[in-house]
This record gives structure tokens, sequence and C-alpha cells, in this order.
């Protein structure tokens, strides 16, 4: 008997407090996967941001450490100059690194620091119980945007990886999404190679990783993978933006 | 004669159902005769003798609450 | 050892440097960029790493990842910056990270000036972040101080795992004197086996960390914090202090204001006024106990600090309502003169202030 699938070795065995279905879990997963299949997990030191996954430092089985909003880049950076040896990583959502970390992220990329981020892009605030994120969808009811996120009052959605894709420094630049198996192998591939651009001491790595919030979204988490994929791939095109320098 | 066998870590389920609807062969369900610790009703597999050992489950499950095994 | 002439804001630099820094990470805010830009140039010499950050936030977060990672660090700001690193500072002590951070105070609020202030005193030592916790603060009076405190800081950060303050008035950081750098007193301090350094598949993995959501667990942490700031203030009160058993007036001051409140003295002195000094060089914790040392013959203190008088409820807490206290001060950069502040201490002596 040979094992197809079990829990990876770069997850501890506290339990996640993550809602049913969410794709923090699964995304979760394939960061762990990846450093154990790299085999770095030893050298791996990640920083968890503010919002549902503030307690990733919890569930990743390597150093971590707890950064203020928006501010897990910077504090990757100090990590990363003081260990250039080691595997360093940041894991954020949308209000950490859409919102309030926005400067943190694009500086981050634009010294080509060598870390590897992980955007967890689900249009909404989830911790906070379901405010608008700057990643909401034109149209999209949240408890700030009750009557839908409306364009005049406060402009589209912003497109992360695109934006970043146009920084020098920003070495791997992906966006994916983890709808389906098929989908989240390609993901897979993608965070690997994030964390291969830091190893191979490229510079900045990002995956954007569109994601669920089956709460704050009012669906199932079936109905919502629907959505994610009726909704955020039209506006969020999956694909890479940025492979180790080369442009698209 | 089955391809795979499917374990399920019945306390750390939380009743999704992702997986459900990720089984090529349509063998996952709810066991809704059971509560688990969390009060949710854990996946099963209810034909493992149908299971291709895909591993879709597994992978697809937030908890990792699957193990997939190759007969 | 021999001396040199350096200017503070270099001097802050090279003691940082003699101390065993080896990361820095800050941005430009005038009157401390000179920091920085020597920095720049001799800790890369020195095998360190300089980074300018895109902001003051983004330092102290650098400073927050450096530390947690084990690594001597320092950042240095003024005022304004000092005020978008609160955030960063609460989150520092919260996990108890190692950090100096250097102030040169400048007029406010706001953006104020960029002269010479010392309004920082209650943001230095109440704290501006959110939270229980406390920084050491050293409030140098010289470019000497300024230079042995640097070098203490990283010490005493390190064997209490917490952020320490240098709270420099703006004028230090501008102008020059002599100082010599002494060798640091040999000092045990513990490992740092709580710092993320990769495990190296050799131990279990440590989290640096300041959030505790099971409010009895952040109870005993903050439990934990007040033991450790108790043994601070019963252990880390530096002063100098003068003429207190006899005075008929006594002066507080810190910083380059009390040299000028030295030459009022001399020159009361001279008059027949009999004038004692505390000096605080710990801002916290603060020599409270020292007070108790004004003689009977003391007819009120005159607090002086480039503020609106922050200093003024720490003199009121040591003197314990005994004696009235008075305020001379200047404000957004201005500097007092020894004239005026003599003019209050005779006020005082005779009775009519």
């Amino acid at each position: 008997m040979t094992i197809v699938y079990e829990k990876s070795k770069g997850l501890t065995d506290t339990p996640f407090h993550y809602c049913p279905g969410c794709t923090h879990g699964v995304i979760h997963k394939l960061v762990a996967e990846s450093l154990v299949e790299l085999g770095v997990l030893d050298d791996a030191i990640g920083v968890a941001p503010v919002g549902c996954s503030v307690l990733a430092y919890n569930y990743f089985n390597c150093d971590m450490q707890e950064a203020a909003h928006g501010r897990a880049p910077a504090v990757a950076t100090g990590i990363k100059r003081v260990h250039p040896d080691k595997v360093v990583f940041s894991y954020q959502g949308d209000g950490d690194l859409a919102s309030i970390g926005t400067a943190e992220v694009v500086h981050a990329a634009h010294r080509g620091e060598k870390i590897t981020t992980i955007f967890v892009n689900n249009a909404i605030y989830g911790m906070t119980g379901g405010q608008m994120a700057p990643t909401t969808l034109v149209g999209q009811k949240t408890t700030t945007s009750p009557f839908g996120r409306d364009e005049a009052h406060c402009g589209k959605p912003i497109r992360i990886s695109e934006m970043l894709a146009t920084i020098d420094g920003a070495k791997f630049v992906e966006r994916v999404t983890v709808d389906t198996p098929a989908n989240i192998r390609k993901a897979k591939k993608a965070i690997k190679r994030a964390f291969e651009c830091q190893l191979k001491g490229e510079g900045f790595a990002i995956v954007e990783v569109l994601s669920t919030c089956p709460t704050n979204w009012g669906f199932t988490p079936l109905k919502a993978l629907d959505w994610l994929r009726d909704n955020m791939i039209p506006y969020y095109p999956i694909g890479n933006f940025r492979d180790f320098g080369e442009g698209k | 004669m089955a391809k795979g066998k499917v374990t399920f870590n019945d306390d750390a389920c939380k009743g999704c159902e992702l997986c459900v609807a990720v089984c090529p062969v349509k063998i996952i369900e709810l066991n809704k005769e059971k509560i688990n610790t969390k009060g949710y009703s854990p996946a099963q597999v209810t034909e493992q003798e149908k299971c291709i050992a895909c591993g879709n489950c597994a992978i697809m499950c937030p908890d990792s609450v699957i193990t997939v095994e190759r007969l | 050892m021999s001396k040199v002439l350096m200017k503070g804001n270099e001097a802050v630099g090279a003691a940082a440097i003699k101390a065993g820094c080896k990361y820095f990470f800050g941005y430009p805010i005038t009157p401390s960029s000179e920091v920085p830009e020597y920095i720049s140039r001799k800790l890369p010499e020195a095998g360190g790493v300089f980074l300018q950050a895109e902001s003051e936030i983004a330092a102290i977060n650098m400073v927050y990842g450096a530390g947690g990672a084990g690594a001597r660090v320092m950042t240095a700001s003024s005022s304004p910056g000092i005020s978008l690193k609160q955030e960063g500072i609460t989150y520092i002590a919260g996990a108890e990270i190692p950090c100096v951070i250097v102030n040169m105070m400048r007029g406010g609020p706001g953006l104020g000036s960029i002269q010479p202030s010392q309004a920082d005193y209650y943001q230095s030592t109440r704290g501006g972040g959110n939270g229980d916790y406390r920084t050491l603060c050293y409030a140098p009076a010289s470019i000497q101080e300024l230079v042995d405190y640097v070098m203490l800081a990283f010490d005493k950060a390190d064997y209490y795992r917490n952020p320490v303050l240098i709270a420099a008035d703006g004028m230090i950081g501008q102008i020059m004197e002599a100082v010599e750098f002494k060798e640091p007193e040999p000092i045990e301090l513990p490992p740092k086996d709580w710092a993320t350094t990769g495990t190296g598949g050799k131990r279990k993995p440590v989290v640096v960390n300041s959030l505790y959501l099971l409010a009895e667990e952040c109870q005993a942490h903050n439990k934990r914090l007040e033991e450790k700031y108790k043994i601070i203030e019963e252990n880390e009160v530096r002063y100098e202090a003068f003429g207190l058993e006899d005075a008929e007036v006594v002066c507080v001051a810190y910083g380059t204001t009390s040299r000028i409140v030295k030459s009022a003295m001399k020159q009361a002195k001279a008059k027949g006024i009999k004038v004692g000094m505390i000096r605080p060089i710990t801002l916290w914790p603060y020599p409270y106990d020292v007070y108790k040392q004004i003689g009977p013959n003391a007819k009120g203190i005159l607090g002086v600090e480039m503020s609106q008088g922050q200093l003024l409820d720490d003199i009121k807490i040591g003197i314990a309502g005994r004696l009235p206290v008075f305020f001379n001060g200047t404000q957004g950069g201005m500097v007092p003169t020894p004239g005026s502040i003599l003019a209050d201490i005779e006020k005082i002596a005779g009775g009519t202030k």
C-alpha cells in the first residue's frame, strides 16, 4: 500500500479554527506540503497576518512570528535580512495585503526582498464579520457596502498581481485558484515555484490565491466555489504574470 | 476490486461536503447517523470497493481529514 | 582611551556599532537623518546590514522581525516618526522583543517644527501605543551620555527582552562634543532560545507573538510583564542629584535643558541662593525616591522643559504635595535662556512666584 495523500508534516496537530469549507485550510496545506517537499521546513520562518489566519502561527510546523495588520512583508524583511539562508514567508489576506499593508508589500517587491508571500484573496474581510475589502467586486454586498460596492463611490476592486508584476523586483507573480482538485494541483505548483524563487535567490515572489468565504458571502461551501468561479475568475484572471523575471 | 483505501479522521471533519462534490465515483456522503465532537456529521465513504485512489477528496479537504492509500 | 569629536547623530551610530548592533532599519526625518546616513556608511563596513525602509512604520516592523529573529537591532527617528512607530512599539513590548529606538525630539504637535523639543515626555514614559507596557527610557544630557546609554541600551534590551528608548532632545543630535567609546561592562545575558532562527529539525518551533485570545492567558501574560517592569523599576533608575539637603529651590530638568539650568543655578548661587537639582537620566523608571532627600528649607520646585510642562506630573508624584511646583519652558523648538530660569529661581526663593 502506498500513501496517495496524508496530512502534511508541515502542519501541526492543532485543528484549524476556520469555517467549514473555508479554503484557508486548503492553502495552508499547499504551503506546508511545498516546504516539506522542497526539504526546507526546518529552515522556514513564517509571518502570520491579522485576519482569519491570525492563528496561522499555531498551524505551520515551523518558527512563526505574528505581525501587526499589513506589516508582514516588513517583518519578513527584518527576518530575512538577519537570516538570509532561511526560507521566510508571509501569509496574508486581502485586508492585510491589499488595504493597510499595500505599501509594505509594494516595497518588499520593489526591493526584491527574497521572501515568498501567499496572498489569500476572498473579496471580503472575514475575521471582522464580512466588511468590504479593496478586492470586493462591484455590486457585491458586504456589511460596509450594504447596497453593493458602488464604483462611483469607491472605485473598482484592486488587482494586486497585475500591479506587482510591473515592479522589477517582483520576480514571480502568479494568480491561482483552489476551487477544484485540478486547480489546487496547479496552485501548489505555483506556490512551490514561488518558494523556489526564494531558494534560487531571484527576488520577491507572490502567489495570489482566489479563495472563498462561505460564511460572509452567505453561501454553502460548495455554492461559494461556484460564486468564485462565476464572479471572481472573470475579474481576476488566473495565470502567471512574472516567472523569474520573464514577463507576460 | 478496490484500487484505494480511504480513512477519515471523523473528529476533524466539519461536514463541508467539498469532498462529496469532487469524488469522481460519487462514493462519499455525510454520515447523518453520526455527530462528531464538533457537532458535525462527518463525511464517509459508502462503497469503498469503488474507490480509484485518485486522492481528489483528500486534496480538496481543507482540514486534512482524509488519508488515501493505493492498494 | 582617546576622545574624538563627534556630532550626536553620528555618535549614535558609532555607539550602536560598538555595542554589536548589526541591523539598522530607519527612515530619514529632520533632525535625525544623520543617524541613518552615518550608519549606511559604517554599518556595512562592520559586517552589518543597513536598510532604508519605506516609512517609519515599515522600519519599526523590520525591527520587530529582526529582533524577533534574535538580532541586535536599532531604529532612529524624530517625534512625528516616533508617533508612527507607536503601534510597532506596543507589539514589540507585547512580544518581548529586544531593540533600541532613538528619538531626536523636535517641536510638535503634528508636523511641528524641526528644532529641539522635549514634548515627547508623555509619549516616551506613558507610551503612545495601546495596552499596559513600559519602555526603559534614557534621556542623555551630553554626547558622552548619549554614547554611554545607547551602548547600555542594547544590553538592557537583551537582558529584559524589552524595547529601550533613547529620548534625546534634538540638540543632542546636532551638537558636536568630545566623546570616548568605553569598553562595555561585561554582562551575562540569557540565550535567545525564544528567537525565530529556524528549527533546523533540532527543536520545536517557537512563536514570537503578542496575541492571547483567551483572556485568562492574556492576563497571565500581562502579569508576567508587570513583574518584569517592577524589576526594572527596582534596578534601573538613574539620575544626577545634588544640593537637595539645604536647597531653597530645587530645579528638575533633563537633557540639554539641564545644562542651561545648571548655568542659571551657577548665577543664582553667586547671588547667594541655595539651589539644588534633580536630573533624571531614566525618564522611566523615574527617580521618585530622590525627592525625599529635599530638605526643609525648600520653598518650591522648578521644572524646566522644552514643552508645555509634561515633566510636571512626575515631579508632583515625587514631591507628593510637600512643595509647590512651578514651570519654566519653551515650546515649538525654542530653547530656554539661563536668564529666564534665573528669574524664576529668584522669584521662588523670594517667595514671589
